[in-house]
């Protein structure tokens, strides 16, 4: 089969919030552009999420550029499929140029800059952005291999809920947003739940009478930025928040999960014999834990201090250290202890059709505040890419805007002849109708 | 009131620390380390130990000069007393490091330390070394660090110091988690 490749100046891999937000940078500065989508409009948000989930953040920062939540329930959060819901409202707004159901299968240098290869043929660009998302792929520990026939396993990109699992006790590893939601709600169908905590992020979900991310807005903690910080590598690997989004607004920290009866253990170290070992430093990480929720709400209350933010603001307030017990669990028999084991243990992204030298020695992109180390190469949406707010939904209206300054400066520098440049540009409002598949000989 | 920022001097080279850090990052190879010691029997539960070679930054190392250590069971275990017992050395093994770290960290946090005293306990039911009873093991059942610390700080930043410390601790890890341990022998 062959094929005569499409052409764009910008390919735009993946039609999630972050893509069409960068589209609609683009169609503002009028720069023809594609966005290639595997599946549908915010598919991981359609189809790769477990039921329950809510956003961690409250419906009022459901914001992208020209685009913002106008539902009755500013302080609620959006399921996953209202997550998708808005999205796709977003796409259709823009009009924004996506190609659905067209999964990449390569990119790699081509002609004038990067020929992206499809199931439906080739595009060729001068700029690529990636926007396929942080969380496509599950991070299963190498210790797995352990885990005897028998005991059940599922990452938390397979899970759905409680039912998809069989009857018997359950591990969930990891004490992340995602380990401690899945903790919850496994033990309120009626299995007993050991959770494997190591290092983690307490926080309350709602501090002095307001969700907790209104005042790391307003005190511009999210707005921090990746410079500024002694160790943005460890900034990056900083894993989410023990938050749920659930309308009630309750705490999901180690100390509820206990109260529900979840037994809390220390982080997974081995697996040996069939017998899961958890290490001894459970107490260290809650200690560690609880000195950072403590920093965090110490710096809230000085700014509320020096602001004096209007309307009613609840009294300053401590959480109780995290209590472990007396004596932590240090080991559990896989298949006698324990039917399924849930591995909440982290995300990445799946970049494994990038053919380009841009990874580094451990296989993560190597990249400046999403300028990766390739002319014209730009990535979004990664945690904590720019600024702590990046891998949020409202974190893409800044990085698009600064992105999208360098990739127009590349653009010009590339073009080859302006009038040709200029004659394929887009006006603002990209339609559809001026996007056509490439050509299949 | 003129405010000056002091430096703290705790005697630990951050810098250096950072470097290593730093230079370490490019060129992991020369992060692999190997320590070690020998062992020599005496007589009933007594050796001598020493330590002084050790592998690191891509080549042999070797302390400034060998040290001896001598370990030994105390006389109610009808031993002669001739050392600490090798359990003993377990925890000054982790006082060592944890203490060592909580140097490094305040320095790095810029905090003066003015004192630094660990007392360290470690429960065992002996019922275990001796076979008595098969569901007791053989070790610890938990161990238990106190430090009293005098700083120029306040107590959060001082436990956050002891916090710091364990989670960037060689020995507060081993013994925390699983170790594969292989021993071989040979007829001499």
């Amino acid at each position: 089969m062959s094929s005569k490749p499409a052409r764009a100046d910008v390919v735009i891999i993946g039609a999630g919030h972050n893509g069409l937000a960068m589209s609609h940078e683009l169609g503002r500065r009028g720069i023809h552009h594609v966005v290639l989508e595997r599946g549908e409009v915010a598919n991981a948000w359609r189809t790769e999420r477990w039921d329950s989930l809510r956003l961690l953040t409250p419906n009022w920062m459901c914001r992208l550029p020209g685009h913002s939540y106008q539902g009755s329930d500013p302080d609620g959060y959006l399921r996953a499929g209202e997550v998708a819901d808005f999205v796709c409202d977003y796409a259709r707004r823009l009009a924004a140029p996506v190609l659905t159901h067209t999964p990449v299968t390569r990119v790699a240098a081509g002609e004038g800059g990067y020929r992206v290869s499809t199931s439906h043929g080739d595009w060729l660009c001068r700029a690529v952005v990636l926007a396929s998302g942080a969380f496509s792929k599950p991070i299963i520990p190498r210790i797995a291999e352990g885990v005897p026939p028998g005991v059940a396993q599922v990452s938390a990109h397979d899970y759905r809920n409680p039912q998809q699992l069989c009857a018997g006790a359950v591990l969930v590893v990891g004490g992340s947003a995602t380990g401690v939601q899945l903790a919850q709600e496994i033990q309120r169908s009626g299995r007993q739940v050991t959770i494997a905590v190591g290092e983690h992020v307490r926080m309350p979900r709602v501090y002095r009478g307001r969700d907790i991310q209104w005042w790391m807005f307003a005190a511009g903690l999210l707005d921090q930025r990746i410079e500024q910080l002694d160790d943005p590598a460890r900034a990056r690997r900083v894993p989410s928040p023990q938050l749920a989004g659930t309308p009630e607004r309750a705490a999901l920290d180690l100390n509820a999960l206990r109260a529900e009866g979840i037994e809390v253990v220390g982080r997974l170290a081995g697996i040996r014999d069939g017998k899961a070992q958890f290490s001894g430093s459970l107490r260290n990480v809650c200690a560690l834990a609880d000195l950072k929720m403590n920093r965090l709400l110490d710096a809230i209350d000085l700014w509320i201090e020096q602001n004096e933010p209007a309307g009613e603001v609840g009294p300053a307030e401590r959480h109780a250290p995290t209590d472990v017990g007396a004596s932590p669990r240090l080991g559990l028999t896989l298949g006698h202890d324990v039917r399924t084991v849930v591995w909440a243990t982290g995300f990445r992204p799946d970049l494994s059709w990038l053919d380009l030298p841009v990874f580094d020695a451990k296989g993560a992109l190597k990249h400046d505040r999403g300028v990766v180390d390739a002319p014209g190469l730009y990535v979004l949406g990664l945690p904590y890419l720019r600024r702590r707010k990046s891998s949020f939904m409202h974190g893409a209206e800044d990085d698009v805007r600064e992105l999208g300054v360098h990739l127009a400066a590349h653009l010009q520098r590339t073009a080859r002849r302006v009038t040709s440049a200029a004659s394929r540009c887009l006006p603002i409002d990209c339609s559809n109708d001026e996007i056509t598949r490439p050509h299949t000989a | 009131m003129t405010t000056t920022t002091k430096t703290a001097e705790n005697g630990v080279n951050v810098a250096a620390l950072l470097g290593a850090r730093e230079a370490l990052t490019a060129t992991p190879a020369a992060a692999q380390f190997k320590w070690r010691a020998t062992s020599e029997w005496l007589r009933g539960t007594h050796s001598r130990h020493s330590v002084n070679g050790f592998f690191g930054l891509g080549g042999e190392q070797k302390h400034r000069q060998t040290f001896q250590f001598e370990s030994d069971h105390p006389e109610i275990f009808a031993s002669p007393d001739n050392g600490a017992t090798p359990v003993e050395y377990v925890l000054v093994g982790l006082a060592g490091c944890l203490t060592a770290g909580i140097a490094a960290v305040a320095q790095n946090r810029n905090i003066q330390l003015k004192s630094v005293k660990a007392t360290l306990e470690a429960g065992m039911d002996i019922q275990g070394i001796l076979g008595i009873d098969e569901q007791v093991r053989n070790g610890f059942d938990g161990i238990k660090v106190h430090y009293e610390i005098d700083a120029d700080a306040t107590p959060e930043q001082i436990a956050a110091l002891v916090a710091q410390s364990q989670k960037r601790s060689a020995v507060f890890d081993i013994l925390t988690n699983p170790t594969d341990v292989t021993v071989t022998t040979r007829k001499a």
